[in-house]
């Protein structure tokens, strides 16, 4: 566990390269040769917030597209559903971290749970609306053609409800890459630790590297999916036209 | 002698021993002085309400007058949307960790970087919430000759209620959250018992993770309270 109250010591090795004349002692704010003298110790860090989020948001995601489905089919269990993950949503995740200590530990493991605990409700809110704003004219015209209640769902809600899944998808991915800076808490690295250990919290460069990646992150990713989103309905650039 | 009460409390493990923490305190990890109990632990979670309440305080303030009156005017679209999509991307911890190291630490500083937080979901769902008012009932509000100001309160306001509210509730998950990691900024508050577990031991971080968990959920069901207050019989009417 890291020792979190020794953020006041300066003696890091990252101030004793002093090969960039004042602007590390002097702690400026922003010191861009130090920058490219030490890129490369953000490499792991970033490669480890990547694991963090592609593992909360894709487990999240399997979770809560089925919890989704399930209550589509039986409409009562949405209410229940939408309680459970909104308790899930409101805890903060850094004492999630540590409700989970007494049965995962520290670590990775447990800054997933947490992460994914996380996501549920917005991919879950974003899914069954999705589901119920398909028209009813639509689902009865398929119904009425002979679609299976399968057929129905694969081939006629869902792929009519992905811009709201889509929307729910981008909004869980950008918040959990923020958050996801919280997981050096339960020693689960990432991003975080070069802000917290790494740069002992003093120093300033280190934290506007690590948050800008962080937020470079969580643009990528949101303009990804935005363009998954697109090649998924291909039907709405066509009425574009 | 031992006390039977302690008897099954003991047989919950570590959550036994977070709730001795929270009742009746224990010696420091560090040796000497006596940590935990009801007296520090009642300080440090009122340091967090109010550092909560501020912040969230002050993000309405900025964010509701300027929602209100893009929304009304139906301009700044790009801005009010962009805020709301680019205040999800900041992370947390580095804002607070920036703020403390290149601005400084204490309350007005911690303050002002939970509201920044807090501010983008509430403009943006103000926004969305007026611009989704049916533009009929706007249109019957200036029949009626209803004045802008008229028009915004009585009518705007009231039917944007719950979705203003999302944006409040949104924004104050957010805040008690990272009000948390408000003792890395100089100011104390249950993330405390969380942080610094030399100090405090296991038993601190989880009786930490426990109130903040119990707060943060305390203060979203007093949310949805006064969102059920504030929303207009009407609206009420129409859902049920």
């Amino acid at each position: 566990m890291i020792d979190f109250v020794k953020i006041a010591s300066v003696n890091d090795e990252f101030f004793r390269d002093r090969s960039d004349g004042g602007c590390i002692q002097d702690n400026n704010l922003f010191c861009p040769n130090w920058v490219v003298d030490n890129f490369d110790r953000y490499v792991d860090p970033t490669l480890e917030h990547l694991v963090l989020v592609l593992a909360a948001v894709g487990i999240g995601f399997a979770i809560a597209f089925s919890l989704a489905i399930l209550a589509h089919r039986r409409r009562w269990l949405a209410s229940p559903f939408l309680a459970a993950t909104g308790v899930l949503y409101t805890i903060p995740s850094i004492s999630f971290f540590f409700l989970l200590l007494p049965l995962t530990g520290r670590g990775t493991t447990t800054a997933i749970i947490a992460l994914t605990a996380f996501t549920l409700q917005i991919i879950f809110r974003n899914v069954i609306t999705g589901l119920r704003n398909v028209p009813t004219e639509v689902t009865d015209a398929a119904r009425g053609v002979g679609f299976t209640p399968r057929q129905l769902l694969w081939r006629v809600e869902i792929p009519l409800a992905m811009p709201e899944i889509i929307a729910g998808l981008r909004i869980a991915t950008v918040s959990t890459v923020a958050l996801a800076t919280l997981a050096v808490f339960a020693n689960g690295g990432g991003l975080g630790a070069q802000i917290i250990v790494g740069s002992n919290l003093t120093f300033k460069t280190g934290i506007i590297v690590a948050g800008s990646i962080a937020v470079i992150m969580a643009i990528l990713f949101d303009a990804l999916i935005l363009l998954a989103g697109r090649l998924l309905t291909p039907w709405k650039r066509a009425a574009a036209l | 002698m031992i006390p039977l009460a302690t008897v099954p409390v003991a047989a919950l493990g570590l959550f036994g021993d977070a709730f001795n923490f929270v009742f009746s305190g224990r010696e420091a990890a560090t040796g000497g002085v006596q940590v935990g109990g009801p007296d520090q632990v009642l300080d440090l979670a009122i340091k967090q309400i109010e550092v909560t309440f501020l912040a969230l305080g002050v993000a309405i303030l900025l964010a509701l007058p300027v929602g209100l009156i893009l929304g009304h005017r139906g301009k700044g679209e790009f801005v009010a949307v962009t805020a709301g999509n680019a205040g999800r991307a900041i992370p947390e911890l580095a804002l607070i960790a920036l703020m403390a190291t290149a601005v400084g630490v204490g309350l007005f500083n911690l303050v002002v970087a939970l509201a920044i937080l807090g501010i983008p979901p509430i403009l943006t769902n103000t926004f969305v919430g007026i611009r989704q008012v049916d533009r009929s009932s706007v249109e019957a509000a200036k029949g009626m000759g209803m004045t802008n100001r008229e028009i915004i309160t009585k009518v705007e306001l009231p039917l944007a209620i719950p979705t203003i509210m999302g944006g409040v509730r949104t924004a104050s998950i957010n805040i008690i959250a990272t009000a948390t990691i408000a003792p890395l900024a100089g100011v104390l508050t249950l993330g405390d018992l969380i942080i610094s577990r030399n100090v405090y031991g296991d038993a601190g971080v989880l009786a930490g993770a426990v109130l903040v968990a119990l707060l943060a959920l305390s203060l979203e069901l007093a949310l949805s309270g006064v969102q059920w207050a504030l929303t207009s019989k009407g609206l009420k009417l129409q859902r049920a």
